[in-house]
């Protein structure tokens, strides 16, 4: 059994909390208590039957404005796979918590209404899934029930996204028809939509092979911490601690430290305080070099020849998540997995489009959910990978040194 | 010859992926190691908060292998209302005591004293709220930067959307407004003076991963996960210990049965389940079959309204 993480894109009106309540629901992952909760509610609201869409809006505002504000974690699992997934709002004024839950995600469901086609709403949430990567793209044509079950229209609607996918480069694109409402094709065939000889959501979710996005060739370690007993017996131990992020570590590998350059070879590599002879991606293992050399957190060990780019000047695409706008020189500590340093937004290249992927160039102001193409200077050389080429080391955080938030998430290019 | 080629590339994928690939337990264990070692890295002064349950019993599981043969960069630290279980409490020192590791009790029943808080009344009177103060005076005294708790967002709809780096403000306080994003793996821990930082491993964790983990890793829990028999009083459908921190009515429906717990809480919040798992296998198989979710099981303060736990948190629960 393994983890398929998955992002759920879409509004409440294309049925998005639908869908996932059908999930939870069909594959039994909802509770007795927890279905007597949210029946307690559909009446609180006058509605007649049981709003799927209330297992998921967590917060109070959320339910009082039957809107999904913030990215809400589900979990269920099935004999073959453990799933979580990130639902998040659909809207552009939430673009910033879409972007985050994307941002760990295997996949996307991207919902479509069968009555209304590929739509503004359709293809910004196709270009945040080709921003961010995510390598499978799920396009669940859902309300099905409302055109009767016609393969015509979903024929179209699969012309239709054809031509976006082809546009932004998607990788993987998979169409299946659906009504969540009446749980066709979520976990059970639908005699309704015999025409259609694919899997259902739920069955393509079990099987999709998501083992090959993990990549076991640009092996990456980034130092978190180092452990250093200091007790008589184990003297001179010095760990580094860490969580293997690519690729595969091998005892007597030669290795180089980044940024500084430095080589040595591995030692030991321990894995739960057990001596393994190699571990890889995504295990948290320790590492221990046959040289005494000065390695601290922010550190890459990187063995073989494939390594990282080091450099201080990073071109950027650039998601903009503060309501204090971005503007052209000011100062951030740019944070890329365990590596902290300050960087200057220096040129604001163009705004991007997320609607229509058209540019704007030397935009007058970058506000909150804006997109931008950047270029960030560091105050000192940064190891890092293109996101497109590895994305476990090419995507950076922003963050305003006097707030402390969060304020941007950053592709390198 | 190219078919062969292809056969041969297609073999070694599938021996590739085999030998490097792990399973849902070992990827979630690598995830939550990473996160502690974050807050090692990260902070200055940290703490686990411990309370003798299974999630942070696992968790301090987690951090042996996050940090041996070092010692934890950080000391236990356990809020106790003075209404636990007893073998919680003795299964708390003892593993600290085994593990050589730094144990840190503060306690309701002081907090109460020193700031004159009136106790809650009531049959179950309960002190969970209570904690919140003690939580935040340990957190002043030793000037604790970040906490790392045992919470999992499959407990409850308002932990569903807590990050797991979660900021709160000098009185503790979750606004779920003002969270910061949390985007691939990196953890902001950057906080003002007063603030502090909870911070929570398992939160991609469900019940069932937990207790899959304690079997497949022979993690050790107190007595009272197995069934046992125990004097009980029917509440509303729920099995409450009969104990001197309840009141008790003669017209309560008071029996021995044999129970054991799904979560381990306060003695006057806490129910039982009937059962007679005696191992985890045989828990594992009740909760597989169960209907009921965790927290409605066995909490009854969460049943007080739909946001109970999104208001505990804004005001400084864990």
């Amino acid at each position: 059994m393994d983890i398929l993480r998955f992002i759920t894109a879409g509004s409440v009106d294309d049925g998005k909390s639908t869908l996932i309540g059908r999930l939870l629901y069909d594959s039994k992952s909802i509770m007795i208590d927890q279905l007597e909760a949210i029946e307690k509610q559909s009446k609180n609201r006058e509605e007649g039957e049981i709003d799927l869409a209330l297992l998921t809006d967590g917060l109070r505002a959320e339910r009082e404005q039957g809107i999904t504000i913030d990215v809400a974690y589900k979990y269920f699992s099935t004999p073959k796979r453990k799933f979580i997934i990130a639902d998040a709002p659909g809207h552009i004024q939430y673009t910033r918590n879409m972007v985050t839950g994307a941002s760990n995600a295997d996949l996307i469901i991207i919902l479509i209404d069968a009555r209304h086609g590929v739509v503004e709403q359709t293809r910004r949430h196709s270009i945040i899934a080709s921003l961010l990567k995510i390598p499978h793209v799920v396009v669940a044509i859902n309300k099905m029930d409302m055109v009767n079950y016609s393969q015509d229209v979903f024929n179209n609607i699969v012309i239709d996204y054809s031509t976006v996918a082809k546009s932004l480069g998607l990788p993987q694109v998979t169409y299946i028809p659906m009504s969540a409402l009446n749980g066709d094709n979520i976990v059970d065939k639908s005699d309704k939509l015999s025409w259609f000889d694919g899997e259902t959501l739920l069955n393509f979710l079990e099987n999709v092979e998501v083992q090959n996005d993990v990549n076991l060739t640009n092996a990456r370690f980034p130092v978190q911490y180092v452990i250093r007993p200091q007790t008589e017996e184990l003297h001179d131990y010095r760990g580094y601690a860490g969580k293997i992020i690519s690729g595969i570590y091998r005892k007597g590998d030669t290795v180089t430290i980044l940024p500084a350059g430095l080589q040595s070879k591995i030692a030991s590599i321990e894995l739960g305080g057990k001596e393994v002879k190699e571990a890889f991606a995504p295990q948290s293992v320790i590492l221990q070099l046959e040289d005494d050399i000065d390695i601290s957190r922010g550190d890459i060990i990187v063995p073989g020849n494939h390594l990282p780019k080091v450099e201080q000047e990073l071109d950027v695409l650039l998601c903009w998540m503060d309501s204090k706008p971005l503007t052209e020189g000011s100062r951030y500590l740019v944070q890329l997995n365990s590596k902290t340093v300050k960087g200057i937004v220096k040129e604001i290249e163009y705004k991007l489009d997320v609607n229509s992927l058209e540019k704007q160039f030397a935009p007058e102001k970058v506000s909150l959910n804006d997109v931008v193409k950047a270029k960030i200077r560091t105050a000192s050389p940064l190891p890092f990978d293109s996101y497109g080429d590895l994305r476990v080391n090419g995507g950076a955080i922003l963050i305003d040194e006097t707030s402390n938030v969060t304020v941007g998430a950053c592709m390198i290019q | 010859m190219i078919t062969h080629l292809r056969t041969l590339q297609s073999d070694f994928k599938i021996k590739k992926m085999k030998q490097y690939r792990l399973d849902h337990l070992d990827q979630l264990e690598s995830e939550a190691i990473h996160i502690m070692r974050e807050v090692a890295g990260q902070f200055e002064r940290p703490a686990l908060l411990f309370s003798g349950g299974k999630d942070s019993i696992v968790l301090v599981h987690l951090a042996l292998k996050a940090f041996r043969p070092g010692k934890f960069p950080f000391p236990l630290v356990h809020i106790d209302t003075g209404h636990n279980f007893q073998e919680a409490l003795d299964f708390r020192d003892q593993l600290a005591e085994k593990l050589g590791e730094k144990l840190v009790v503060r306690s309701v029943e002081d907090t109460i004293k020193a700031q004159n808080l009136t106790e809650p009344k009531g049959k179950f009177a309960s002190r969970n709220a209570l904690q919140t103060y003690t939580l935040l005076d340990t957190i002043n005294e030793f000037k604790f930067d970040a906490c790392i708790g045992g919470a999992r967002r499959d407990e409850e709809k308002a932990r569903a959307k807590e990050r797991i780096f979660s900021v709160r403000d000098e009185f503790g306080q979750w606004d779920p407004k003002r969270q910061r994003p949390e985007l691939w793996n990196t953890y902001n821990g950057k906080i003002q003076k007063g603030e502090n930082v909870r911070v929570f491993p398992i939160s991609n964790w469900t019940e069932l991963d937990v207790w899959n983990y304690i079997r497949r890793e022979k993690i050790e829990l107190p007595s009272i996960y197995f069934a046992h028999e125990r004097e009980v009083l029917e509440h509303e459908g729920q099995l409450v210990a009969v104990s001197n921190f309840i009141q008790i009515e003669p017209t309560d429906n008071i029996s021995v049965k044999k129970v054991r717990y799904r979560t381990v809480g306060d003695m006057t919040c806490t129910a039982a389940v009937e059962s007679s798992a005696s191992n985890i296998d045989d828990i594992i198989n009740e909760i597989i079959a169960t209907k009921t979710s965790e927290r409605g099981e066995t909490r009854i303060d969460d049943k007080v309204s739909e946001a109970a736990m999104e208001d505990r948190k804004k005001n400084g629960y864990f």
